[in-house]
């Protein structure tokens, strides 16, 4: 192992989130993040799980900028990211959202969108090939395809601006079980071929311990578990880590 | 012009017009509308603002002096732009700079085009000329500008998933929201060109009529009715693009991210202003 590799690819350090929800007529300031930290190694694929309501959505979209901490720092590469041009950030941390988010257009329109805000040439079927998708949809309207191919377009689309690492909130919940595998079978190879690295939320724990190297677990936005999938899958180290996994926790955690 | 071309209204017939609020008065208590109270208050409003008005408008335009016509355009825009914020339905802090300033581009410019270039008034601030166009100019814009704001910030709380990919992909807030730009802008733009399909054949403009009543022949009134459509076209589309831009200024963050404001709705008013005084 060389020296840059000991650099995590992303790194948080004591991170927390307040934000205003709105309660009956008034907003009021919710801890959603409460001081998490810890680092996940470039080419690691992570599974940030918890119960719903957890900060799971909002801790993913911290590290590209979609929503800033209250206190606490993210590093990229070792680089505070408040740091760097927001547009660069996303550039190299793609992000994948729940249900496809189609921009307007073809499938070609969706892949080079990213590459040519730049300026920088992109060949949008390379890409379809990547994620499993048959380079004659380039030409096809991105809502003509299916929801699974869709998924793919999305992450096809996030590989064109060749990132290195790819955030994933919960992209087969809206998939049949088929399809969701097959998702999850993508990733794990893209993480090979590329040498991506991957955080994934996701509430299906048979994913989970199927492609991640490394688990978070988040539970009212507090980090109570964290280390390598294996042992965690094993046996959690926590009451509360082995009660999720037995499925028997509600949203508050307890 | 002949001064006693038209018909003057005396003290009298004002009285007898009166008698039109009684027939709408019949009206709602034979029907049990309950809408007498509310027509009382509105045909005293309507006398007290109308003839306030009047007598302001009199006194500026005997004095023709340019700087009270300068002080009335700036308060008539001030009040335009709070109009603009006032229609409004989500959050509304930040709006009235972006109104202030939209409304103020887009009626300056196309005023100062109709006054120096078009109609090349001589003085330039004789209010006769410059109170009702600036006037029309004005509430022109204020819708636009109303409708524009309005219109993206429902479009981008719509998009919100497709704002996002885009800016996901590194995409800058202005590019994100392009298609929103574009619907809301079109939506802005769409009443002023209606109305120019439909001019003439469906309505007669009030401007247009006003002048035939004072004496002015119908010839010359559709000139200045041609001048004053194409004119409004013109302000709507700048303050439209102008409010457009600089409501993006405020419904994105400086770090092209959407800003919390268009879910949370006009609570968030409330508390930006709590939080302000902490």
């Amino acid at each position: 192992m060389d020296s840059m590799t000991c650099v995590p690819a992303i790194e948080l350090n004591r991170v927390s989130m307040t934000k205003p929800v709105l309660l009956g007529n008034s907003l009021t300031e919710l801890d959603i993040i409460r001081d998490v930290s810890f680092s996940v190694p470039e080419g690691e694929i992570l599974a940030l799980i918890g119960p719903s309501g957890s900060g799971k959505s909002t801790l993913m979209r911290m590290i590209n900028r979609m929503e800033d901490p209250t206190s606490g720092q993210i590093l990229l590469f070792g680089s505070d990211i408040s740091g760097l041009d927001v547009r660069e950030l996303r550039r190299r941390v793609g992000m994948v959202s729940q249900t496809p988010a189609l921009l307007p257009g073809k499938v070609s329109d969706n892949i080079v969108y990213g590459p040519s805000l730049r300026g920088e040439p992109c060949n949008p079927e390379e890409y379809l090939e990547l994620v499993g998708l048959e380079p004659e949809l380039v030409s096809r309207p991105a809502s003509s395809l299916s929801v699974g191919q869709q998924q793919r377009m999305c992450i096809a689309r996030a590989l064109a601006n060749r990132p290195n690492i790819l955030l994933l909130d919960e992209p087969t919940s809206a998939l049949d079980r088929t399809a969701a595998r097959n998702i999850i079978e993508l990733i794990c190879n893209l993480n090979r071929q590329l040498g991506l690295t991957v955080i994934i939320v996701t509430h299906v724990m048979e994913h989970a311990q199927a492609i991640a190297t490394r688990v978070a677990m988040l539970v009212g936005g507090v980090l109570i578990e964290e280390g390598a999938a294996a042992d965690f899958f094993e046996g959690p180290k926590t009451q509360i880590g082995h009660r999720f996994l037995k499925g028997e926790l509600t949203e508050d955690g307890r | 012009m002949d001064a006693n071309s038209y018909i003057h209204i005396s003290n009298m017939d004002l009285l007898i017009a009166l008698l039109f609020i009684a027939i709408s008065g019949a009206i709602s208590r034979w029907q049990k509308l309950e809408l007498e109270r509310d027509m009382a208050v509105g045909t005293i409003r309507a006398f007290a603002q109308l003839l306030a008005v009047g007598f302001v408008l009199q006194q500026l335009f005997d004095a023709a002096r340019w700087y009270w016509v300068v002080l009335a355009l700036a308060i008539m825009t001030t009040v335009a732009a709070h109009n603009g914020v006032r229609r409004q339905t989500g959050a509304k802090q930040g709006l009235f700079t972006v109104m202030m300033a939209a409304i103020a581009t887009g009626a300056s410019i196309t005023l100062i085009l109709v006054i120096g270039v078009v109609l090349r008034v001589r003085p330039w601030y004789m209010p006769q000329y410059v109170i009702p166009i600036a006037g029309m100019i004005l509430g022109n814009c204020m819708n636009g500008a109303a409708l524009v704001v309005n219109r993206l910030h429902s479009e981008l709380t719509l998009r919100r998933n497709q704002v996002e990919a885009a800016l996901a992909l590194g995409a800058p807030a202005k590019q994100a929201a392009s298609e929103a730009m574009r619907e809301s802008l079109r939506a802005a733009m769409m009443p002023t060109i209606n109305s120019m399909m439909t001019v003439g054949l469906v309505h007669l403009p009030g401007m247009m009529t006003g002048q035939m009543i004072s004496g002015t022949s119908p010839l010359d009134a559709v000139r200045y009715q041609i001048v004053v459509m194409l004119m409004i076209a013109a302000a709507t589309a700048v303050t439209a693009m102008t409010a457009a831009f600089g409501a993006l200024g405020v419904f994105f963050t400086p770090f092209h991210q959407l800003s919390p404001r268009l879910e949370l709705g006009e609570a968030w008013d409330a508390y930006t202003h709590d939080k302000s005084k902490h």
